[in-house]
């Protein structure tokens, strides 16, 4: 074997480097060639487009997706907004155009010049944006007196316009601009300084579908700025629209019933997962975001006590108080604790320890079995099955019915809330449970917590027979050649812990609640042959004293109980399951079963049950049953 | 304790040229980041500098020993730039959608720069074991395939695609070099023919997009088409004599994007003119020649290969980026070698330079 090193000194080798050489050379040739051609025969060419930056880039917006509800009914589109700019190299004499400016805008000429004198470098030859959304009547001016006004532009950006301002504002969310550091980090590569992103709701969590394609056109400019050519052109893709399941209708109807109560609705089909309606109160509106709020105007809104800004049916997380019966009982019959048959006396209270619990009836309920427990929502007879149950097989129970973990609606920040139990308390406090604390766990007080939409989601398991689904918010996604690209689909997350006698047990106390004069929320019957099942939950912010009950004691507003009721209609056929949670509303029956009531009313029978006035229902409501 | 023929043997042309280039960088640079700007990044200017003296005392560094202890250490210096490629992913500093920087305290390199020399010095070792004058079959390809592919892909998935390239033609350049024998060559090139358009039929339309605009940037007029013609004006805008020093108006604007890093040449172009820039590609295409001069002039396998390497890894920089800027390849990050700015750049090519010098000197020395 000859190493070719040997060779160093024979043609071979001389050959191979001169052809190495050879290619090398030519390509030098070339690069020179073209250097030539640029630099000698086109140069005056080039320096002619030189001179003035002539060749520039324009960027052709696109349109946001529009937003609409299930029927179609258009919630969110774009309006044209005029937006000012000005190039600082064309716009010579600067003094005079800004003067001129400033009478057809009505902005003080100093305030102008502060922005064109923060104007740099680069920037004198690109368009920087001096006044958004100039109006019409500023923009005849500009547009007529034109040729006064060198460098100056109007171009049109579309602008998102939130239809119904504060109604589903939460759900839909609201755009801002983006900022530097998410223009340098990894998140938004595509983005670009004056772009908008989806912050909140819909608009974020589909962000990536509503965004659209910007186009952009390369032209070539005269000395003062105006297009002569367009060189090249590629038209900006609109984004694509959501078709949400909500019913816009429905959605009007359940803000009307929240209104200037601080709470949330939220209801959805049963079977499928689609949410019919989602509201919480009180709300925003997101137009204010479009250009951005004062600093004053965002704190005012981050600091209410009434938290605005938080979605509060999915974020929302509450003592579950009585509706949490609808756990205790099926667990308490799973585990055979109790069957339909037993019963236990309710005297009012119940000893346990030298504590002394109470039901939130003085007197007592009698005797009194599951169904009839919950009905009237007996504190005493879950107190029994309490003392029978250990904590952790309750908490197995209450994560089987998709309490403690979050839904996976899909909206951001979405509550988990939470499920006690004796190892969590070890880790959180480092103490053991006490026997007595199962006592408050069962009646859904002590430290558990839900989510309205954990609420509806076991509710709706409760009315389809057991199946947990996923609640949904995007019904589809179709192109804006109508093309469907995306739709939102039915998915079961498991199924409640429960056998077949257990729920129709757990169904007969929800329909009695409702359909018997004795259930906590007959007030909220919708009549007119519409059956609702439901539980009324009052969840405690302060203990009761000793001695006490809530007729004896006038609270005020903030240290007022929640008010909770989940229901599902119709009770036979169920096409549509309610959450509902009034803050600081009081009595669950009271201040939450009503809304359920005109809410099932409007959605099964849309041409009756809009009067609220209904006499029979108003001579009720007096003599209504509270339930602590 | 030198051996005085070592001293004799200097190459002190090879240094003149790399001096001659530096300066005109130094010079182009200076242009670049301070013309015109209202806020001049003088701190970019002044770290150049910094980097320009770690550079040549890096070139000392790598002609001090002798160039066969390379052929020992090769082993350990590939594994090594290969490693700190698998960290870029995990530790890298994300700089405008893509990850090429390790940070080492306030510092930070790009180890793909390195890379290709770690590749140059790996396959010199290789080949001086295996080359024949028979050349290479399949067999013999198939671990210099290897080598080259690894740090080939982690480059290509920071993703930077002109480095990539650079280690690509590098690659193959050298191998091209050593003779791979006809039959295997033939074989290879027509697996490409047939290969190519078949992957062309399985990629997904976006990615179809991105290779069109790669090969030719009229296809995307809003991004690489619309830096192109930017770099076509300022370099055609130069004439003949340039507009001179500091006075170039294109550059000076911010319209040429990277025009520190990937777009300097257009810099240079502008001011300088034809005259101007014909010097430099006057220069490139000297520093070419003495490279191929000293691996005629070598006498030893290892030394052969290990400086052809490095003179087709500077040809084809220069080739690339400058044709890049003139419209004539795709566009890619590749740096133009002693101009462009950029730490890692600077010392890899000086590192580069010491090695040449390294075994220009010693080409009289036998054992």
């Amino acid at each position: 074997m000859t190493k070719f090193i040997r060779t160093t000194d024979s043609e071979w080798f001389r050959l191979r480097l001169s052809v190495v050489m050879s290619l090398v050379t030519a390509a030098f040739i070339v690069l020179l060639l073209r250097l030539f051609y640029l630099q000698i025969l086109e140069g005056e060419e080039f320096r002619r487009l030189s001179e003035n930056n002539c060749i520039r880039l324009q960027t052709i917006q696109s349109q946001r997706g529009f937003v609409f509800d299930r029927n179609g009914a258009l919630l969110v589109d774009n309006r044209p907004s005029f937006n000012l700019s000005i190039i600082l190299n064309d716009a010579k004499p600067i003094e005079s155009i800004i003067g001129i400016l400033s009478q057809y805008l009505n902005i003080p000429a100093e305030e102008l010049m502060a922005k064109v004198r923060n104007i740099k470098g680069a920037s004198s030859f690109r368009p920087v944006l001096l006044k958004q959304d100039i109006g019409r009547d500023a923009l005849a001016l500009v547009e007529a007196h034109k040729y006064d006004l060198p460098g100056i532009s109007v171009d049109v950006r579309p602008r998102r316009y939130y239809l119904h301002r504060h109604s589903t504002a939460h759900l839909i969310g609201y755009l801002s601009e983006i900022n530097s550091s998410e223009l340098k980090g990894e998140k938004y590569p595509e983005y670009k300084p004056g772009d908008f992103v989806g912050r909140f709701g819909i608009e974020r969590e589909f962000e990536k579908y509503l965004k659209g394609k910007r186009g952009g056109r390369q032209v070539e400019v005269n000395v003062a700025g105006q297009v002569v050519r367009v060189l090249e052109n590629i038209d900006a893709e609109p984004g694509n629209n959501i078709y949400l399941t909500i019913d816009q209708r429905l959605q009007r109807k359940v803000e009307e019933l929240l209104k200037d109560r601080a709470g949330a609705v939220i209801a959805m089909e049963p079977s499928s997962g689609q949410i019919l309606a989602m509201a919480s109160n009180p709300a925003f509106d997101p137009n204010g975001f479009v250009y951005g709020l004062t600093h004053d105007e965002w704190k005012d809104l981050i600091s209410q006590p009434n938290r605005p800004m938080e979605n509060k049916a999915v974020k929302g997380e509450y003592p579950p108080a009585s509706t949490y019966k609808i756990v205790t009982a099926i667990a308490a019959l799973e585990e055979k604790i109790i069957d339909v048959n037993t019963s236990f006396y309710c005297p009012g209270y119940i000893k346990y320890g030298n504590r002394e619990f109470r039901c939130w009836k003085k007197g007592g309920h009698g005797s009194v079995n599951v169904v009839r427990a919950l009905a009237e929502s007996c504190d005493v007879f879950f107190y029994n099955v309490g003392l029978r149950l250990d904590i952790d097989k309750l908490a197995w129970y209450a994560k089987g019915c998709g309490l403690g973990t979050p839904t996976g609606i899909g909206l951001e920040q979405e509550g988990k809330g939470l499920v006690p139990s004796a190892i969590w308390k070890k880790k959180r406090f480092g103490s053991s449970w006490s026997s007595g604390e199962t006592l408050s766990a069962v009646i859904g007080q002590g430290y558990n917590l839900a989510t309205p939409v954990q609420m509806l989601v076991l509710t709706s398991a409760i009315a389809n027979g057991g199946k947990r689904v996923k609640p949904y918010v995007m019904k589809r996604i179709e192109t804006p050649g109508g093309q469907n690209i995306l739709n939102g689909e039915t998915e079961t997350v498991g199924n409640l812990p429960a056998s077949q006698n257990t729920l129709d047990i757990v169904k007969k106390g929800l329909w009695e609640v409702v359909n018997k004069d004795y259930g906590t929320a007959w007030i909220a019957r919708p009549g007119g042959g519409i059956e609702l099942s439901g539980k009324t939950g009052t969840a405690q912010i302060v203990g009761r004293k000793e001695n006490e009950t809530s007729y004896e004691r006038k609270l005020p507003d903030h240290f007022k109980p929640h008010a909770w009721f989940v229901s599902y209609a119709p009770s036979s056929d169920p096409k549509i399951a309610i959450s509902v949670i009034i803050e600081h509303g009081g009595h669950g029956s009271s201040a939450a079963g009503p809304v359920a009531r005109e809410l099932v009313k409007c959605y099964l029978n849309p041409e009756a049950g809009i009067d609220d006035n209904d006499p029979e229902q108003k001579a009720v409501s007096d003599a209504v049953n509270d339930e602590y | 304790m030198i051996d005085r023929r070592l001293v004799q043997n200097f190459d002190w042309g090879l240094i003149g040229i790399t001096l001659a280039i530096s300066l005109l960088g130094i010079m182009t640079l200076y242009s670049a980041v301070t013309a015109g700007k209202s806020i001049p990044s003088e701190t970019l200017y002044l770290k150049q500098m910094v980097w320009y003296c770690v550079g040549f005392a890096a070139m000392i560094c790598s002609f001090l020993f002798n160039y066969k202890a390379l052929d020992r250490w090769a082993i350990a210096i590939y594994c090594l730039i290969v490693l700190l490629l698998i960290l870029v992913p995990f530790l890298g500093k994300h700089v405008g959608g893509s990850k090429r920087w390790l940070m080492v305290g306030p510092v930070s390199f790009q180890p793909s720069e390195f890379a290709k020399l770690a590749v140059i010095i790996i396959l010199a070792r290789y080949y001086s074991r295996t080359a024949s004058s028979k050349g290479l079959s399949f067999g013999g390809l198939f671990a210099p395939f290897l080598l080259g592919m690894v740090p080939f892909i982690l480059i290509t998935l920071q993703p930077d695609l002109g480095t990539a390239m650079m280690i690509f033609l590098i690659a193959v350049s050298i191998s091209l070099f050593v003779k791979i024998e006809r039959r295997t060559f033939i074989y290879l090139v027509s697996a490409g023919a047939v290969t190519i358009p078949l992957v062309w039929f399985f990629l997904k339309g976006y990615q179809k997009q991105r290779i069109l605009t790669f090969l030719n940037p009229d296809h995307d007029p809003l991004g690489a088409g619309y830096h192109i013609i930017q770099s076509k004006i300022a370099i055609g805008s130069g004439m003949i004599s340039g507009k001179g020093f500091l006075k170039g108006t294109q550059s000076a604007l911010s319209f040429l994007p990277e025009q520190h890093t990937d777009f300097i040449f257009s810099v240079l172009a502008e001011e300088w003119g034809f005259i101007g820039s014909m010097v430099l590609l006057l220069l490139f295409f000297m520093l070419v020649v003495w490279g191929l001069k000293i691996t005629y002039g070598c006498r030893d396998t290892f030394g052969t290969i290990l400086s052809f390497g490095i003179t087709a890894m500077l040809s084809w920089e220069v080739i690339v980026n400058i044709g890049m800027a003139m419209g004539l390849m795709p566009v890619v990050g590749v740096t133009l070698p002693f101009i462009s700015y950029g730490g890692s750049s600077i010392v890899a090519t000086m590192i580069s330079i010491g090695i040449l010098l390294n075994i220009s000197m010693r080409r009289f020395l036998f054992e």
